[in-house]
């Protein structure tokens, strides 16, 4: 039997995956291994657009006159941003962004309740939420417009004969906004449930035993505890409501300024197949959702997701 | 069936740690023995690397006399059992169990039978149909221990099999793993860090600390003979009483007052070259009531006086504790103890002392006391290397 | 379990229904319109006074549709293939393995995830015109799979975390080769994560319309979605409305069908990625 020997005390704070070092090097090979197919097909269909498009936005570029392509600097920019319906289309996204979202967060927590805690029919509030986030968003579209349509529709019948809700801008707007909640607070529901779940049952219960009441318990207790989901739910809808484009194409086609950024782009590219200003476009709408992205991330310190270094 | 030996076993990762040094262990055919140490003390490691699911930097491992060291665990023919059990969701119990028998190509019949005999030893045949998910603790732990019996391997390996049952049932299990290792009479190498099933399940105990064979003994040998404070600290429930002492002129100055020593702890000393200062150790049950102990007696040992803080009474004895003036012993030996049993953020209360004394003892919470404890039995340590000094192999 | 009294029943009785009217009404009437007459399709009832399946066999005997529905199909299934393919290796690397450019390659598809698609229609436009992938299969396919990549590798990675890689361990002792091991313990478990995720790779695919109405032309890959939009009926001045209704309701179907059988995957699916983190 041997005494200790202080001497030869060997570090044993690694107990970590046991390799020897051809055995790491091999590791870290399979591992970029596996990982280049899916990194080369998304860096080739993001990066390489992304700045051929920064290119395409410096550049004179109109499908209808290609021989007229010429380099013109910020030209375009200064076009695009000096353009009433740019600036028309940018309130338009923003106002549908922050008020679809505004909505669906309350209602979207709502749901998140009812589904975690109903005592009756829980796989069935579950299946039917899913048909909104899984239905095709142009199909719902569709059931909304007809459904607006005057005579044709049931709502529109509702609202009264004489008035055609999608030919006006304010009615039009809101249509778009129900259209939008509709289709996506389930998602934000399943979001914000798993969140919910995270909430430890034995803490409400210390929290009535300490006295708070049930909005106390939803307000100080819940909510601090599900700030993070509550957060990557939030930002993951913002940028997604930013780019809204299948329901105002459906509903309004863009007329009465209720145009997105994204349906404008659409429309310089598509219909009027002007490459530079449609690129322009994509730019800016690139730099915005950077912004509204790093405000989440560096103000609000949402986590992002998979931020977290995956371990075993 | 066959024996397992390390020789000069080492395990070095890639980053230059080093795990496990240079473990030497001789496993006979059929013995069962029990790797303890405290987390991180390489006892998994070497388990892992006689399984075959870690490589082996340096030595060779043999089984049967074959070596084994470049073997793939399917072919060195030893079954594991792991914490956590790993069973296959997906699989019936009866699948479970069977895996190992469809994976060697057994027949039909004999994969039927095997499963049938390992359910009836382990009393599982009423459960065979159902999936792990369905089964309680005490069950899941059964049915892992069935999928390393029924192949009938060469040895058993069991990385701390009882951890995740709770005291009851792991006292239950406990006494089953040991008929059951008895009755198949199978090589068993056994991980934990609990000090109580080293004691009772194994023939002998290895004593790991920092990837370092501290000795290997039976356990009654380890619990009476530890060769350093490491050891006699880890091994027995509650632990030895530690607390600094000064060797001048064949007496000892102590916490508990200035004790003669007895010829045995005298001549270990000696022959040790015992220095100046030493740590005192004495277990719990050598110290006794003062009033209970007859005069004669009284005489072999010390008496001394203190104020009883907690009295626990278990029925059949009674654990008094106190703390003395005199401050800690202090060795990196100790140390490490305290970081494994939690207490290292502890606040220093000085030294407490634990005493377990008869049922007819009349001590009271709170009252002082007058108590005894036998100075043949005390045993004496070097702070600095934490050897034992009177330390002796009869 | 605590007793539910007859009010509480009650109570959640009216909310399960409020939420089950919120969820179904649209879709209900997209199914209405598409069973109405076509006398009786401007009656404005929510339910149809005169039933009819004429617009469904409008709507297969036009080549519209049909070429539409077969593009939509082949399109996302293969995108979903390739994307499941290509997800499982990078999340299985993500999840087991350590290697350098983990986390930008985490990042990097966090940043595709959130990326403004309109924002690459016009280069792709561009560059698939002068690459003779407009108007193509391939041509959608490509952007399909790279959007629906991010998705593919946080669900699947999520998954794979879960399972308890310890078995891998325990079936080598119970005398498996590592390829056994992967056969009979590993590729089981790792299913249901594998499966979930096609769906819903296959639901994102399945609902493009910006890519859809963008990068196609003609109906040689244009997708139900986009071709809805072209529906005129039977003659120029007749209502498609009928005709179109009929049409969602057809490509309406997968999706009640995933969601009635695997509700409970979806949702493991969808959440488990945000909660991991």
């Amino acid at each position: 039997m041997s005494q200790t020997t202080e001497a030869a005390r060997p570090a044993t704070t690694h107990r970590a995956k046991p390799v020897l070092s051809e055995g790491k090097r091999a590791e870290r090979r399979l591992g970029l291994l596996l990982c280049a197919p899916a990194a080369i097909v998304m860096l080739a269909v993001t990066g390489w657009p992304i700045i051929y498009s920064v290119w395409l936005s410096l550049q004179r570029y109109d499908l209808r006159f290609p021989d007229k392509q010429e380099f013109v600097g910020l030209a375009n920019y200064g076009t695009v941003l000096s353009n009433g319906y740019w600036w028309t289309a940018f309130g338009t996204t923003a106002l549908i962004t922050v008020v679809s979202v505004a909505i669906e967060l309350v209602l979207g927590m709502a749901l998140a309740l009812i589904m975690h805690r109903t005592l009756v029919g829980r796989g069935l509030v579950r299946t039917v939420s899913l048909i909104p986030y899984g239905i095709v968003t142009v199909v719902a579209a569709f059931s909304w417009k007809f459904a607006w349509t005057p005579d044709t529709g049931y709502l529109a019948k509702l609202v009264g004969p004489d008035t055609a809700v999608l030919t006006e801008k304010l009615p039009a707007l809101s249509a778009i906004i129900l259209a939008e909640v509709w289709k996506t607070t389930p998602f934000m529901a399943l979001l914000l449930m798993a969140g919910l779940a995270l909430v430890p049952d034995d803490l409400l219960k210390a929290a009535s035993m300490d006295g708070a009441g049930p909005w106390q318990r939803f307000t100080k207790v819940m909510l601090p505890v599900m700030k993070p989901a509550i957060l990557v739910a939030l930002l993951f809808r913002t940028l997604d409501a930013f780019r809204i484009f299948d329901n105002i194409f459906i509903l309004t086609g863009g007329s009465q300024g209720t145009g997105s950024v994204s349906m404008q782009t659409y429309d310089n590219l598509i219909r009027g197949l002007n490459l530079g200003i449609g690129s322009t476009m994509s730019v800016l709408i690139f730099i915005a959702v950077a912004i509204v992205a790093f405000v989440f991330i560096k103000v609000f310190g949402t986590a992002a997701p998979g931020s977290d270094p995956g371990r075993r | 069936m066959a024996e397992i030996v390390l020789d000069k076993v080492t395990k070095r990762y890639a980053d230059g740690a080093l795990a496990v040094s240079d473990v030497n262990i001789e496993i006979a055919d059929g013995e069962f023995v029990i790797l303890v140490g405290p987390s991180g003390c390489g006892k998994s490691t070497t388990l892992n690397m006689i399984a075959g699911l870690e490589d082996i930097t340096g030595g060779e491992l043999r089984i049967g006399g074959v070596r084994m060291n470049e073997k793939a665990p399917k072919d060195r023919d030893i079954a594991m059992v792991f914490q956590s059990y790993a069973l296959y969701p997906h699989m019936t119990v009866r699948e479970n169990m069977a895996f190992p028998l469809r994976l060697a190509k057994v027949d039909n019949a004999t994969v039927t039978r095997k499963v049938e005999e390992a359910a009836a030893i382990l009393d599982l045949k009423a459960h065979l149909d159902r999936k792990p998910a369905n089964l309680s603790g005490g069950q899941r732990q059964r049915v892992a221990m069935g999928r390393a019996i029924v192949r009938s391997p060469k040895a058993f390996l069991m990385d701390e099999p009882l951890s995740n049952l709770d005291a009851k049932l792991r006292g239950q299990m406990r006494t089953s793993v040991s008929r059951l290792q008895k009755q198949l009479g199978t090589t068993t190498v056994y991980v934990t860090h609990d000090q109580t099933e080293a004691m009772t399940l194994g023939d002998r105990v290895v004593v790991l600390r920092g990837g370092l064979v501290q000795q290997i003994g039976a356990p009654q040998f380890l619990y009476d003979h530890p060769a350093n404070l490491f050891v006699a600290g880890f091994i027995g429930a509650p632990a030895m009483n530690f607390l600094p002492a000064t060797l001048e002129n064949g007496s000892l100055s102590t916490p508990l007052g200035t004790v003669a020593l007895t010829d045995r702890v005298r001549r270990a000393a000696e022959a040790a070259d015992a220095p100046r200062e030493v740590i005192m150790g004495v277990r719990p049950e050598h110290f006794e009531d003062a009033s209970l102990v007859d005069a004669a007696a009284l005489d072999r040992g010390a008496s001394f006086d203190a104020q009883v803080e907690v009295l626990e009474s278990m029925g059949a004895e009674k654990f008094a504790y106190f703390s003395v003036e005199g401050g800690e012993a202090h060795a990196s030996d100790l140390a490490d103890l305290a970081a494994d049993a939690g207490s290292a953020g502890v606040p220093d209360t000085g030294s407490q002392v634990v005493t377990r004394l008869s049922a007819a003892s009349a001590v009271a919470e709170g009252q002082p006391a007058k108590f005894w404890f036998d100075t043949d039995k005390v045993q004496l340590f070097d702070p600095a290397s934490g050897a034992n000094l009177t330390y002796s192999a009869d | 379990m605590a007793v539910i009294t007859t009010g509480k029943r009650v109570r959640w009785t009216i909310i399960d229904v409020i939420v089950v009217v919120y969820a179904l009404v649209p879709v209900l009437w997209t199914l209405s319109l598409s069973f109405k007459s076509k006398a009786t399709i401007g009656d404005g009832s929510f339910i149809p006074q005169e039933w009819s399946v004429q617009s469904y066999v409008d709507i297969f005997q036009t080549n519209d549709f049909l070429l539409a529905l077969v593009n939509s199909i082949g399109i996302s299934l293969i995108a979903t293939a390739i994307a499941v393919v290509l997800g499982t290796m990078a999340a299985y690397a993500i999840a087991r393995l350590d290697f350098p450019g983990k986390t930008a390659l985490v990042g990097f598809s966090l940043l595709v995830a959130m990326f403004p698609q309109v924002s690459l229609v016009s280069p792709l436009f561009s560059i698939e015109r002068s690459l003779s992938l407009f108007d193509t299969w391939p041509g959608l396919i490509l952007p399909y799979i790279t959007f629906a990549l991010p998705l593919a590798i946080y669900t699947l990675s999520a998954f794979f975390r879960e399972i308890p890689w310890e078995l891998e361990k325990a079936a080598k002792m119970d005398g498996a080769t590592p390829a056994q091991a992967f056969r009979r313990v590993i590729a089981p478990l790792a299913a249901p994560g594998v499966f979930t995720t096609a769906i819903l790779v296959f639901i994102f695919c399945w609902n493009d319309f910006l890519f859809a109405i963008s990068l196609t032309a003609t109906t040689r890959s244009r997708t139900v979605p986009a071709a809805l939009q072209f529906f005129t009926g039977a003659s120029q001045f007749e209502d498609p409305t009928g005709q179109i209704c009929a049409a969602a309701v057809v490509i309406t179907i997968p999706i009640v069908l995933f969601v009635l059988f695997f509700q409970r995957r979806i949702v493991a699916g969808l959440t488990s990625g945000a909660v991991k983190g």
